[in-house]
């Protein structure tokens, strides 16, 4: 192990103590320190249980360890109920992990979000990720009342006030400002395509550090929009990570980009799937070319890999692709709970 | 309605025109009126706005009027109210994600934007709204403020 990897390991006695902050860094967070290195960086989501057990998180959380660089934990996806994304982050930062709290507007007005940014940040989290959130109508409780007080892009502003700022939206005066590294999401596979390299612009103006992406199945869609945010100058204020799918069957294909909207998946992707005789490798064969040619692009500083439901393939997903070149993420100094596998025998 | 307001965004540079014509007489004449009568006729004025930005725009009286930095196409239509968009849901045929009928507004604003003379003001980020003018005129809130 070179000594450009050390940094994002070292902790003290307690892995979940905050590591010290590096000059120009805006977080205690291994994240951010990988991607000021420039080393390619992985992320993925940990899917929250509906349950109140906290090992079944890191049951879960486990199955990433020493593949990835961070860990979303996603805030009522499909805007179905599930445990909340801090409190997942919470469970998570206790023992180490980095995980990146998904805030998303549906949910929560601008009283509530600035609560919640600086519980997180005092709980250990120093990633976050704004998201506008999907609309109750798709999830298991279409009689909610929607909140949308703030957008992403709003909910961006208001994270930057209170971190540089040192102020609440009011004024009012923080003791302590929450030191978060922020991101927001794109999806340049959706229309208006000519404009979303201009959404990706304001959301840097707001304050994004990083973006990750809806599903990348397209990749000369990828390469066209990163060649306009390289012109723009965006990739040098902003890390992009590029969202990569582990589809499971040619019929999970066509349902995903049926039923979820902005989902952009290329009609050749699909025959693959229907030809293959094992369609579960072929959907993990395309996730590692998909990563490696992600990473060939000028400007793409990693990839966040969705795997629902085939969580246990990340890492043999992230070794085959090869591209973090023999860099070794975090992961967990010892079983973490009763009957997990530790880090040797993962691999 | 609607259709209008389709219309609206695609005529986004008429309709840029024909209010940065009529504008000046709408704040001179609130101003006026303010100073001859104070708050009186406010109501008529809130009424007559909503009005007119309901038949073209399909108004919601947010009382945060951004419509010419949106291409025209008012983002209080949009099931998010998101104000600076659009979402990650759009579908294929650039419709909304939540009401499949309707054409996104935030397709529909960066559109109307491309067409208006000024329309790189959609670049600029919109802070979200102020729900205590909910209901109140922009018109008034010009006169006053400038």
């Amino acid at each position: 192990m070179s000594d450009g990897h050390t940094q994002f390991e070292d902790y003290g006695s307690n892995p979940g103590d905050p590591l010290p902050m590096l000059p120009d860094h805006v977080s205690h967070g291994r994240f951010e320190r990988v991607l000021r290195a420039r080393h390619f960086a992985i992320t993925t989501e940990i899917a929250p249980p509906d349950s109140a057990d906290p090992d079944e998180v890191l049951r879960r959380a486990a199955l990433f360890d020493g593949h990835v660089d961070a860990i979303n934990a996603t805030d009522g996806s499909g805007a179905n109920c599930h445990m909340s994304s801090l409190a997942v982050c919470a469970i998570l930062t206790r023992v180490g992990y980095s995980p990146i709290i998904q805030i998303s507007c549906r949910d929560r007005n601008r009283i509530a979000v600035q609560g919640d940014v600086l519980g997180a940040a005092a709980l250990g989290v120093c990633s976050v990720l704004c998201l506008s959130g999907d609309d109750v109508s798709v999830g298991d409780h279409p009689e909610a009342k929607p909140v949308f007080d703030l957008d992403s892009v709003s909910l961006l502003s208001t994270i930057r006030t209170l971190r540089d700022e040192n102020r609440f939206l009011s004024g009012r005066p923080l003791d302590h400002a929450p030191r978060l590294f922020m991101g927001a999401s794109i999806n340049p596979f959706a229309p208006p395509l000519a404009n979303r390299v201009h959404q990706f612009a304001k959301q840097v103006a707001a304050g994004a550090q990083f973006v990750q992406s809806q599903y990348c199945f397209d990749i000369a869609m990828a390469r066209d929009f990163m060649a306009r945010s390289r012109d723009l100058g965006l990739t040098e204020q902003c890390h992009v990570l590029m969202g990569v799918g582990v589809l499971a069957s040619a019929k999970t294909a066509k349902w995903l980009r049926s039923a979820i909207p902005g989902v952009h998946i290329p009609d050749a992707i699909i025959r693959r799937l229907e030809q293959a005789e094992r369609p579960k490798a072929e959907g993990r064969a395309i996730a590692i070319e998909l990563m490696q040619q992600l990473a060939e692009i000028e400007g793409i500083s990693g990839v966040h890999l969705m795997a629902y439901k085939q969580e246990e393939w990340i890492g043999e997903i992230v070794t085959q692709s090869g591209v973090l070149k023999g860099r070794k993420p975090w992961a967990a100094p010892h079983p973490l709970i009763p009957g997990a596998p530790s880090p040797a025998t993962v691999n | 309605m609607y259709k209008v307001r389709l219309w609206s965004v695609k005529h986004a540079r008429g309709m840029e025109r024909f209010y940065n014509a009529i504008n000046p007489a709408i704040v001179g004449t609130l101003k006026l009126k303010n100073r001859l009568f104070g708050t009186r006729f406010d109501g008529a004025v809130t009424a007559l706005e909503a009005k007119g930005k309901a038949l073209f725009f399909d108004c919601k009286m947010c009382g945060n009027c951004v419509l010419s930095s949106t291409g025209m196409s008012c983002p209080m239509n949009c099931p998010k109210t998101i104000r600076n968009g659009p979402c990650g849901g759009v579908r294929e045929n650039g419709h909304c994600e939540v009401k499949p009928e309707m054409r996104c507004v935030w397709v529909a604003a960066w559109d109307g934007a491309s067409r208006m003379e000024k329309g790189d003001a959609i670049r600029s980020v919109q802070f979200a709204v102020d729900n205590r003018s909910k209901g109140q005129s922009s018109w008034l809130r010009l006169a006053r403020d400038e």
